[in-house]
């Protein structure tokens, strides 16, 4: 069944197919042109699509941003409710805003990859996993009717078991009440770390209490379910089932980037304004 | 090939299906059954990744070199598949999200690979699509069938749309969480198994062997 091709076409093309099957050129030649043409094809599909692709995710991570900071009213679109969000961008070392870098356009992941942008950290300053720091982050502010801070909103990242989690962290205007967490990138495994997505988890972290009375991050992901008798009951979280290493990460993670080395200063900073 | 192009659509969807019969697939089939409109998205892929790798695979059938073979098929599927990744995270972001890796999985998935092995090296490329379209409806049906039941059962609604009023909305339906979890995917594809097999028992497999009834032995 796999006789050489009845067609003789004329030229070199028409020669190589002509050869038998297993002859080592002609095997060489059908490797090369499968996968010359497989890599047009799918480098066409990935450039052509890139725009579509770029938007959607911008889009995307509006619509979270939006949803963390509960500030849709009804009928109105994401792209507007965002109009109420302020977007700033600030230098993690001291919470100062900078207009360094245009902060609609800065990409974290981006500038986690940029030597000029961020800088690697040590093991042990590390807990969340993420190997470099970017300098600056975007920030939301959502201001209420007399001008102060009713809700801001962090991203915040760190690995996972599988995969780095991407997401926002709301905290209310005092600064220290959790608001409302949501992951926007992961590939945790479904239906077990992927549940950070689960509406119900989600809902758990709203009205805890990030910090303890010194100002240290206490956020805490326990095994089993927290009771309104738990001690501390109001930093810790239910942690997931069949999820322990990605519950550890989120832990990890929210309290890296609400201590000294993430938001610390800009939290103080902050505080500090409100009095 | 005798058969028709009638056949080669209707066998693999009841009495030869990749699911039920050949148990292949089984992976995707537990991970993206919790909802229909994965699994109709999950089928829909599916359906184009079968059908185009069979087509092209089938035209070229008369140079592909025996002994690259394997490879061969594996960079058109896998070129297949990524292609229709990039579609859906363009035009279906949302549901590409939720299907996260499982189309770029379908790489893996043994029924592509098996019908370019089994029919696509062999057959003319028209045949060669209708056996692919057959197979990825067999696939598909299974998973429809089964996102039915897990999501009416697990979650009161079908494609997100609330059928059945859940006890924590005030109605009178309490949810089973167990269909939400991956092994119901395998006791519902179980019972599915059984209910055809007893419909068509000619697809009861023969036992390997013979259960004997022991000899009494002597005591010495």
């Amino acid at each position: 069944m796999s006789a050489p091709d009845q067609k003789s076409a004329g030229g070199p093309l028409g020669a190589i197919l002509a050869l038998p099957n297993d002859n080592p050129k002609k095997t060489i030649f059908m490797a090369l042109a499968v996968c010359l043409s497989c890599s047009i094809v799918v480098a066409s599909a990935a450039v052509g699509l890139r725009p579509l692709q770029v938007a959607n995710q911008e889009a995307d991570r509006i619509r979270n941003i939006v949803e963390v900071a509960g500030v849709q009213r009804p009928g109105q679109t994401f792209q507007e409710a965002f109009q109420a969000i302020e977007p700033v961008l600030i230098r993690l070392t001291d919470g100062q805003a900078t207009d360094a870098h245009d902060v609609n356009t800065f990409s974290i992941e981006r500038a986690s990859k940029d030597p000029q942008l961020s800088r690697a950290l040590i093991r042990a300053e590390d807990p969340a996993n993420i190997k470099r720091l970017p300098s600056y982050m975007p920030v939301y502010k959502v201001r209420g009717g007399d001008g102060d801070i009713e809700t801001l909103i962090l991203p915040v990242h760190g690995a996972g078991l599988w995969s780095t989690l991407y997401g926002f962290l709301a905290l209310e205007g005092d600064m220290r009440t959790i608001q409302g967490l949501k992951f926007y990138q992961h590939a945790e495994t479904p239906g077990l770390g992927g549940e950070v997505d689960n509406p119900n988890w989600r809902a758990l972290w709203n009205g805890k209490v990030a910090f303890d009375d010194a100002g240290r991050p206490v956020i805490e992901v326990i095994k089993g379910t927290v009771e309104a008798t738990t001690p501390n009951a109001e930093h810790r979280i239910d942690g997931l089932a069949g999820a322990t290493l990605t519950a550890r990460g989120v832990e990890n993670l929210i309290n890296f980037w609400l201590g000294d080395s993430g938001y610390g200063p800009l939290l103080a900073r902050l505080r500090a304004e409100r009095g | 090939m005798a058969e028709t192009t009638k056949d080669l659509i209707n066998k693999p969807i009841a009495d030869n299906n990749p699911i039920i019969l050949q148990v292949l697939g089984i992976c995707s089939a537990l991970a993206v059954t919790t909802k229909m409109s994965t699994a109709l998205t999950m089928s829909l892929a599916l359906i184009a990744v079968l059908c185009a790798s069979n087509v092209i695979i089938s035209l070229i059938r008369n140079h592909i070199p025996s002994s690259v073979r394997i490879i061969i098929q594996i960079t058109i599927i896998a070129s297949l598949v990524i292609v229709v990744d990039q579609l859906l995270k363009a035009f279906a972001y949302g549901l590409s999200r939720e299907l996260s890796v499982f189309v770029g999985l379908i790489i893996t998935n043994c029924i592509v690979l098996g019908r370019a092995e089994a029919f696509a090296l062999k057959n003319p490329p028209l045949p060669a699509f209708w056996d692919g379209l057959g197979n990825a409806l067999g696939y598909s049906a299974i998973l429809m069938a089964v996102g039915f039941i897990r999501e009416l059962l697990g979650s009161g609604s079908l494609f997100g749309v609330q059928i059945l009023t859940l006890a924590k909305d005030g109605g009178w339906y309490v949810p089973n969480g167990m269909l939400l979890l991956p092994p119901s995917a395998f006791f519902i594809i179980g019972l599915i198994i059984w209910g055809v097999r007893t419909w068509k028992p000619a697809q009861v497999e023969k036992p390997d062997f013979k259960i004997q009834t022991a000899q009494q032995s002597e005591v010495s």
